[in-house]
C-alpha cells in the first residue's frame, strides 16, 4: 500500500506527494499528458523531439542540468506514444533546486536555435542506432502501420521517418511548448524524504505562479473494428527469419485489461509459458519467442514475435502458434497455472514498488489515468481474474479477422 | 515580492554530506559458507545472492564456464527443467545465473513468504544438477543462431574486438566465443566444471531485503549441509598479451549508416592509488551525462546519441574505455574531438567550478547508490569479492571531496596520453 496525498493549484496543476523518511533522497517528477499519439501526422516524432529540447535551456536558466548535478542530482525523461515523463532524484535536502529547475522549464523554454540545431542531429543519431542499424529494427515502424489505419499508434514515438526530424521548424516547437506544456496537462509527483506541508509550500512558491493554458481537448481518431487479417512481406540482410503476429486490445482502462496481461503471461512470458516449453523446447521450431502486450492507455496490441530455428518455413512456425493459441482458446486452464501468474505479477509489483523513482512514476501514470489509487487496487484486480475469464479474454482477442502478421524473411 | 527566477535557490554542498555505508551482518553455516547480509527496505521482498568462484578464468575450454552456470537449471536427477522452471516460477520467483570472469552467481529474487518454498530448489540445482543431453543441444543451437545476428550487429563486434587488443585472445577478459567453440562443448565438461566449481566449489553469499524469522534456520537445511568449500581455488594466472597493433577499421556491414568506435588503455586495478582519482577526472571527462565528451561532442556537435567514458570494474587488470556509435560520416571528426578533449585535460587545469559540481554529482549519486538494502549489500559484495573493506569507501570519498585541478592534470598526462591508447572503429 503506498500511501500518499493530493492537491491541486488554482492553474490546474495537479501534485501528489508520497512521503518515505528511511531515504534521504527525493525524486520530483513531472509528467506530461502528451506523447505522440497528439502529433500531427506530418510531424511525427515531435513529442520526443521536444522532449530532447526541455534540456537546451529555460528562460531564465541557460542550462538545466548543471544547476541539478551541483545539487547532487541526476535526471532523464522519456517519451512514449501517451506521455512525456522528465523526473530527478536529488539528496531530499536540495529538493528545492529541482522546483526551480522544472518550474522555469514549465513556464517557457529559451527556445534557442543552436539546441533545435543539435538536437535534431542527436536524435537522427538515435533514430540510426535504434532503427536502421540493427537487425529488424524497421519491424515495429512496419508492423504498426499494418495494425493501425487511422489511430496515431500507427507511428512510433522516434517518428515515422527521418525526414520528419529534420524538418523540425522552431515555431513548431514554440506552438508544442504552449498547447501542451501547460500546469493544467501535467502532473507533479514528489516522493521520498519530504512532507506535504514542504511540498505545498514549493509547489505554490514555484509552479503556482505560472498561467494555465487553453484546456487539450483530446480527440484522437477512433481505429475502425479489423474486418480481415493482414499481413506483409519483409525480406532484409538478416540472418534469421522471424514471425511477428498482432492482434488488437482493449486500452488500459479496459475490464479485461488484467485478464489480458496475465494471459500474454501464460502463453509467452519466460521459461515456463507455453510457447517458450512447446516451441522452443519440445518441437525446437522457434530460437526465441515472447508474448507480451503494449500496455498503453488507449487499444493496444496484443503481440507474439519469435525467431525461427533455421530450417523450419514459416508456414509451419505460423501453424504451430496457431496451434497453442486455438489450444488456450478451446480449453480452460489449470487453476495453478493461473495461480502462477497471479503469483509473478504480485512478485513483479512488489518488487517495482522498493524505489522512491519507480513509486514515483507510477503514481504519476495512475493518476493520469484518473486516479493515483488505482496502483493500491492493482493486485486485487489480478487476484479476481480466473481461468474462464482468461479463456473468454483470449476468445476476444485471438480472432482470426484481427490478426496482423509480418513475414520478416532473412535475404541470405 | 516577485520571485527571483534568475536566483538559485541555496544548496548544500553534496561534499558536506555525511555518507555513511550501513554495516552488514555476518554468519557462517555449517560447511563453512560464510554469509553476508543486510536486512531492511518496506517491501515484503528479498534478494539472495550466492557467489561461486566459477568464472571463464577457470575453464580449460572456451565456453565451458558459461554453459555450465546457464544450464545448471536445466535439468537435476529429480526434476527436468521445466519442472525446475515452474518451482521457482508458481511462487514468483526469479532465479537469475550470470558468468563473469573470476565468479559466477546464482541469483534468487523472490517474495519473502514464499522464501521457504523455493530454497530447497535453489540447494538441488548445486548439488544434482546432471546437465541433460538434449538441453546443451537446445541451447548450443539457440546461441549459434544468437550469434549470427549479433555479429550483424557494429557495437557487438566492436565490443569483443576492443578487448581482444587490450588483454589477448586466450586471456579471459578478452576471449570469447566462436560458433565452433559453443559445438566443441560436451556434457562431461560441463560436469566436471560443475563438480569442481560449484558442487564441492567455493561459495559465498548475500542476502538483502526482508528475511522470514527462521531465515539463517533455512539456509543452514537447505545450503548449509552440502559439500561446498572442499575444494581450494586453483591459483591461475593467465598472462596479458596485448596486440601491438594500435590502430584499427573493421567493415562489418558496408551500408551501415554508423560507426561504433571504441577508444581504450590498460588502467591499474581497484588496488591501485590512482585508481579512485581517476574516478573523478574520468567523470569530467566522459563519465556522465555533463561531462566534456557529451556536452561536446552530442550537446554541442550532435554527431552521436550518447558517448561514455568508463574505467572497467574488472578484479586482475582493468582498461579505461571510451565509447560510442557514431554517424558515418563524423566518426572522423568525433574520435579528433576525444583526442583533443584529453590534450585539454592534460593542458590546462580544470575550472574549479566545473571540479566542485562534479564532486557534488558523484557524492550525491553515490548517496543515491545507497539507497535501499540490495544496493547496500551489492556494495559490500563488490568490496567483499575484491579485498576491500569500509576504510576503502570513506577513503575514496575522502579522494573526492579533498581533489585537487593540479592533481587531475597530472593524472591526465600520466593516463591520458593519446599514443597509449588503442582504437577501433567498426562500420
Amino acid at each position: 500500500m503506498i500511501q500518499f496525498e493530493k492537491f491541486e493549484l488554482a492553474n490546474g496543476l495537479k501534485v501528489i506527494v508520497h512521503q518515505d523518511s528511511s531515504t534521504p533522497m527525493a525524486v520530483v517528477n513531472v509528467l506530461y499528458n502528451v506523447g505522440a499519439k497528439d502529433e500531427d501526422p506530418k510531424k511525427t516524432g515531435f513529442a520526443h523531439l521536444f522532449e530532447h529540447l526541455m534540456f537546451g535551456g529555460s528562460v531564465n536558466i541557460p542550462v538545466y542540468d548543471e544547476p541539478l548535478q551541483r545539487a547532487g542530482g541526476e535526471n532523464n525523461a522519456y517519451t512514449t506514444n501517451d506521455l512525456t515523463n522528465y523526473y530527478c532524484q536529488i539528496p531530499a535536502e536540495n529538493i528545492e533546486t529541482a522546483f526551480w529547475l522544472e518550474s522555469d522549464r514549465m513556464l517557457s523554454l529559451a527556445f534557442s536555435e543552436k539546441s533545435l540545431e543539435v538536437q535534431r542531429k542527436v536524435v537522427c543519431e538515435e533514430f540510426k542506432e535504434h532503427y536502421i542499424n540493427k537487425p529488424y529494427g524497421d519491424a515495429w515502424h512496419k508492423m504498426r502501420e499494418l495494425a493501425y489505419t487511422k489511430h496515431p499508434y500507427r507511428w512510433m514515438t522516434i517518428g515515422a521517418s527521418l525526414a520528419h526530424v529534420e524538418d523540425a521548424k522552431m515555431q513548431d516547437v514554440k506552438d508544442f511548448f504552449f498547447q501542451f506544456y501547460r500546469p493544467n496537462n501535467a502532473i507533479l509527483v514528489v516522493t521520498g524524504n519530504v512532507t506535504t506541508a514542504q511540498v505545498k509550500q514549493l509547489a505554490e512558491k514555484w509552479f503556482g505562479p505560472i498561467e494555465a493554458g487553453k484546456l487539450y481537448q483530446r480527440n484522437l481518431p477512433v481505429e475502425p473494428v479489423q474486418q480481415k487479417s493482414r499481413s506483409m512481406d519483409v525480406r532484409a540482410d538478416v540472418p534469421l527469419d522471424m514471425l511477428m503476429m498482432t492482434w488488437h486490445m482493449g486500452g488500459r482502462m479496459d475490464a479485461r485489461y488484467h485478464a489480458t496481461d496475465l494471459l500474454t503471461d501464460v502463453i509467452g512470458g519466460g521459461a515456463t509459458s507455453r510457447l517458450y516449453e512447446q516451441l522452443i523446447k519440445v518441437k525446437q521450431i522457434f530460437s526465441s519467442i515472447d508474448c507480451y502486450h503494449f500496455g498503453a492507455v488507449e487499444p493496444g496490441l496484443v503481440v507474439i514475435e519469435g525467431k525461427l530455428v533455421k530450417g523450419v518455413t514459416m508456414s509451419v512456425a505460423e501453424k504451430a502458434v496457431m496451434d497453442e493459441i486455438e489450444l488456450i482458446k478451446n480449453t480452460l486452464m489449470p487453476m495453478n497455472e493461473v495461480q502462477k501468474v497471479i503469483n509473478k505479477t504480485e512478485s513483479l509489483i512488489c518488487f517495482e514498488d522498493m524505489s522512491i523513482m519507480n513509486r514515483a512514476h507510477s503514481l504519476a501514470f495512475y493518476e493520469l489515468l484518473g486516479d493515483a489509487n488505482l496502483m493500491n487496487q492493482e493486485l486485487e484486480k489480478y487476484q479476481l481474474v480466473t481461468p474462464e475469464i482468461l479463456q473468454q479474454t483470449a476468445q476476444e482477442i485471438f480472432q482470426d479477422n484481427q490478426r496482423n502478421t509480418l513475414y520478416y524473411y532473412s535475404k541470405s | 515580492m516577485a520571485l527571483d527566477r534568475l536566483l538559485a535557490p541555496v544548496i548544500k554542498d553534496a561534499i558536506d554530506f555525511d555518507i555513511q555505508l550501513k554495516p552488514y551482518q555476518h554468519f557462517v553455516l555449517d560447511n563453512q559458507v560464510e554469509v553476508y547480509t543486510y536486512e531492511g527496505g518496506a517491501e515484503e521482498v528479498m534478494l539472495m545472492d550466492m557467489v561461486f568462484f566459477a568464472g571463464n578464468t577457470y575453464e580449460q575450454k572456451n565456453w565451458v564456464a558459461a554453459a555450465t552456470n546457464f544450464l545448471l537449471k536445466n535439468g537435476t536427477t529429480q526434476k527436468n527443467a521445466f519442472e525446475i522452471n515452474e518451482a521457482f516460477e508458481f511462487y514468483g520467483a526469479h532465479l537469475s545465473r550470470n558468468c563473469y570472469n573470476e565468479t559466477a552467481t546464482i541469483a534468487l529474487h523472490c517474495l519473502t513468504k514464499y522464501f521457504k518454498e523455493v530454497i530447497p530448489v535453489v540447494g538441488e540445482l548445486i548439488a544434482e544438477a546432471n546437465f541433460p543431453d538434449k538441453e546443451l543441444m537446445i541451447y548450443q543451437q539457440n546461441l549459434i543462431q544468437r550469434l549470427s545476428l549479433n555479429l550483424k550487429k557494429g557495437d557487438f563486434i566492436a565490443n569483443r574486438l576492443i578487448d581482444e587488443y587490450l588483454f589477448g585472445i586466450d586471456h579471459p577478459y578478452g576471449k570469447y566465443a566462436l560458433e565452433q567453440d559453443y559445438k566443441n562443448v560436451n556434457k562431461e565438461d560441463l560436469h566436471r566444471f560443475y563438480d569442481t566449481y560449484y558442487k564441492q566449489g567455493k561459495c559465498i553469499i548475500f542476502m538483502a531485503g526482508k528475511f522470514p524469522g527462521n531465515m539463517q534456520e533455512l539456509l543452514n537445511n537447505h545450503i548449509g549441509q552440502l559439500p561446498l568449500n572442499k575444494k581450494e581455488i586453483p591459483a591461475v594466472m593467465h598472462p596479458i598479451v596485448s596486440a601491438t597493433q594500435k590502430k584499427y577499421s573493421v567493415i562489418n556491414d558496408a551500408e551501415s549508416v554508423q560507426g561504433s568506435i571504441r577508444i581504450a588503455r590498460h588502467f591499474p586495478n581497484r588496488h591501485h592509488p590512482d585508481f579512485a582519482p581517476t574516478q573523478v577526472l574520468n567523470n569530467i571527462f566522459g563519465g556522465f551525462f555533463g561531462s566534456r565528451l557529451m556536452r561536446n561532442i552530442r550537446e554541442d556537435k550532435g554527431y552521436t546519441y550518447g558517448i561514455h567514458s568508463y574505467l572497467q570494474n574488472h578484479v586482475q587488470s582493468c582498461a579505461w574505455m571510451i565509447s560510442t556509435d557514431a554517424g558515418k560520416d563524423v566518426c572522423k571528426p568525433t574520435m579528433e574531438e576525444v583526442y583533443k578533449e584529453m590534450k585539454k585535460l592534460r593542458e590546462e587545469l580544470v575550472d574549479i567550478e566545473e571540479l566542485k559540481l562534479v564532486k557534488n554529482y558523484m557524492l550525491g549519486g553515490l548517496l543515491g547508490d545507497l539507497d535501499g538494502p540490495f544496493q547496500i549489500i551489492g556494495r559490500w559484495k563488490t568490496y567483499i569479492l575484491n579485498d576491500l573493506n569500509e576504510e576503502y569507501f570513506y577513503k575514496t570519498i575522502d579522494i573526492v571531496r579533498a581533489i585537487q585541478p593540479e592533481e587531475l592534470k597530472a593524472l591526465a598526462e600520466k593516463y591520458l596520453k593519446t599514443e597509449d591508447f588503442y582504437e577501433l572503429v567498426v562500420y
